[in-house]
């Protein structure tokens, strides 16, 4: 099949600043690609070029034709002078029906919230109400931008099995930037080492195992494998979203 | 009794409401008040334009604000830190603009009419205009409220959805510049941005969703403008001044009941 999204020598300034440098990449129909690399080496950046919310100084940025895409952004300040029902923001831009957001706030695990406000939600329900405005767009490519930074260690596991699940559900390729190293590492097909330009990539094992991959984050990081496989086998039932994890910051 | 003049200056004010309470929603999720500020100052110079030139005023007043909001709509592109510069061209257009009034040659004008806002200003062809105006701004805001709310919760999010917040900021700038050009007149340039911002802040606290806030605040404006004009017509008050007091009431009795809470200490 071909690539849903093609990057080809993407280079982008921001300030004067090179923030991404000779960068390419595809996505294919249904992987799960994870962008990793320090802070500042350029993540957010790559993703808002994806969508088109900066403007590449040089290089190309292929979309399949008429690719459907669900952003989740890292963070969304929403302005307190602005009521917002849960059910309203996942109309937004396109509108659907109340059965349809019923049943996706209850598959993304936030059942019955429709009628709370934005403001009112804590971090992990926040997070999958974005989720679920992403999915109801029903995208062929799910772009998620550090999407557990508001969730603790069991609630993060939670989010991105989720992420695993609705994947084989819908059958989306989904691109996310994480710090979440170990967990990150058990769900993605791909991971891409990013440090303005692409460092390595390749399968998670194949990643680890590069020199630099080690140069980038050291050797404190020989142990991970084996803490990915244990956390793995380590199931915690969050449906909720309100055990385990941590307020909005 | 109600004279004639008085009569068009309700009519007007009503159209006034319709426009600036859903835009002022926008100001104030935004935090376009300095937007607003700039604009409506702009609109003195658009006034002194008009007269050189012997044009309309409401002609001249939509060109100096549309002009004025294209351009902080471009500098608001180029990131924080441009308060200085805002501040600069607010306060210089409406500076300018009261200088080269003075210059006119042979023009007794009513300065203070322009600055608060006359009840005796318009005009009955004035009215069709204000009309159109008014519907054409909230005609506009209700067409492309999904983008445009989109595009105010989040610009990434527009993006991503295929929009562009871009264009999103150029229609609410068009529709800035149309409800300063209509308000004038009645409101005042001093009041024009209190007209967009205390309906909408006072609608605030009984809305749930962007629809019901922006419901709110047009009744709120209309509430504000029949008491502001009630006043000018009893108490001889001025017109602009009189309909930001009312709101001002308004806006205090509708956060009373999150104030006293606030003084009885949290409650779920």
């Amino acid at each position: 099949m071909k690539a849903l999204v093609r990057i080809e020598g993407l280079t982008v300034t921001l300030g004067g600043r090179e923030v991404l440098r000779d960068v390419s990449f595809e996505i294919r129909p249904g992987e799960i690609v994870t962008v990793i690399g320090p802070n500042g080496s350029g993540k957010t950046t790559l993703l808002r070029a994806l969508i088109g919310a900066v403007r590449p100084k040089a290089g190309h940025i292929r979309r399949a034709p008429g690719l459907r895409i669900g952003y989740v952004p890292q963070r969304l300040q929403l302005d307190a002078t602005m009521p917002l029902t849960v059910a309203r923001f996942l109309s937004l831009p396109v509108r659907h029906g109340a059965r349809e957001i019923a049943a996706m706030l209850a598959r993304v695990g936030i059942p019955g919230l429709e009628a709370r406000q934005i403001a009112e939600l804590s971090g992990g329900q926040f997070q999958r109400a974005l989720l679920a405005r992403a999915l109801l767009a029903n995208p062929r490519l799910l772009i998620l931008d550090e999407p557990t930074q508001a969730l603790d260690q069991p609630g993060i596991a939670g989010f991105y099995r989720l992420i695993e699940d609705i994947r084989r559900e819908i059958g989306c390729a989904v691109l996310m930037v994480s710090h979440d190293l170990h967990v990150v590492m058990a769900s993605s097909d791909r991971v891409i080492c990013l440090n303005t330009h692409v460092c390595c990539e390749g399968t998670p094992a194949a990643v680890l195992e590069a020199p630099q991959y080690r140069a980038l984050f050291g050797d404190g990081t020989g142990g991970l494998m084996a803490l990915y496989r244990h956390h793995h086998d380590h199931s915690h039932d969050e449906v909720t979203g309100r055990e385990g994890e941590t307020d909005a910051r | 009794m109600l004279d004639d003049f008085m009569l068009r200056a309700f009519l007007a004010g009503i159209a006034v409401a319709l426009a600036a309470g859903p835009l002022g929603c926008f100001v104030l999720w935004r935090r376009m008040a300095y937007f607003g500020d700039a604009t409506a100052h702009a609109a003195i110079l658009g006034v002194a334009l008009a007269l050189w030139f012997s044009i309309s005023v409401l002609a001249g007043v939509l060109f100096t604000s549309l002009l004025m909001a294209l351009l902080v709509s471009a500098l608001t592109r180029k990131g924080h830190g441009i308060d200085a510069a805002l501040g600069v061209l607010s306060h210089a257009a409406l500076a300018i603009g009261v200088v080269a009034i003075s210059f006119l040659p042979g023009v007794r004008l009513d300065l203070q009419a322009f600055l608060f806002g006359d009840i005796l200003a318009i005009a009955p062809r004035d009215l069709a205009l204000i009309w159109a105006g008014a519907l054409l701004v909230t005609l506009l805001l209700a067409w492309r409220r999904q983008s445009l709310l989109t595009a105010t919760v989040s610009e990434d999010l527009a993006f991503a959805s295929g929009l562009d917040p871009r264009r999103e900021q150029l229609i609410l700038a068009l529709t800035l510049a149309l409800v300063v050009a209509i308000s004038l007149k009645l409101v005042g340039a001093l009041l024009i941005s209190a007209m967009l911002i205390i309906p909408a802040a006072a609608a605030r606290p009984l809305a749930r969703n962007p629809e019901s806030m922006a419901l709110a605040a047009l009744l709120i404006a209309l509430l504000a403008v029949a008491g502001g004009l009630g006043a000018a017509n009893w108490f001889d008050t001025p017109a602009g001044p009189g309909i930001v007091t009312a709101a001002t009431i308004l806006f205090t009795l509708t956060h009373l009941r999150t104030a006293l809470r606030g003084i009885r200490g949290p409650k779920s």
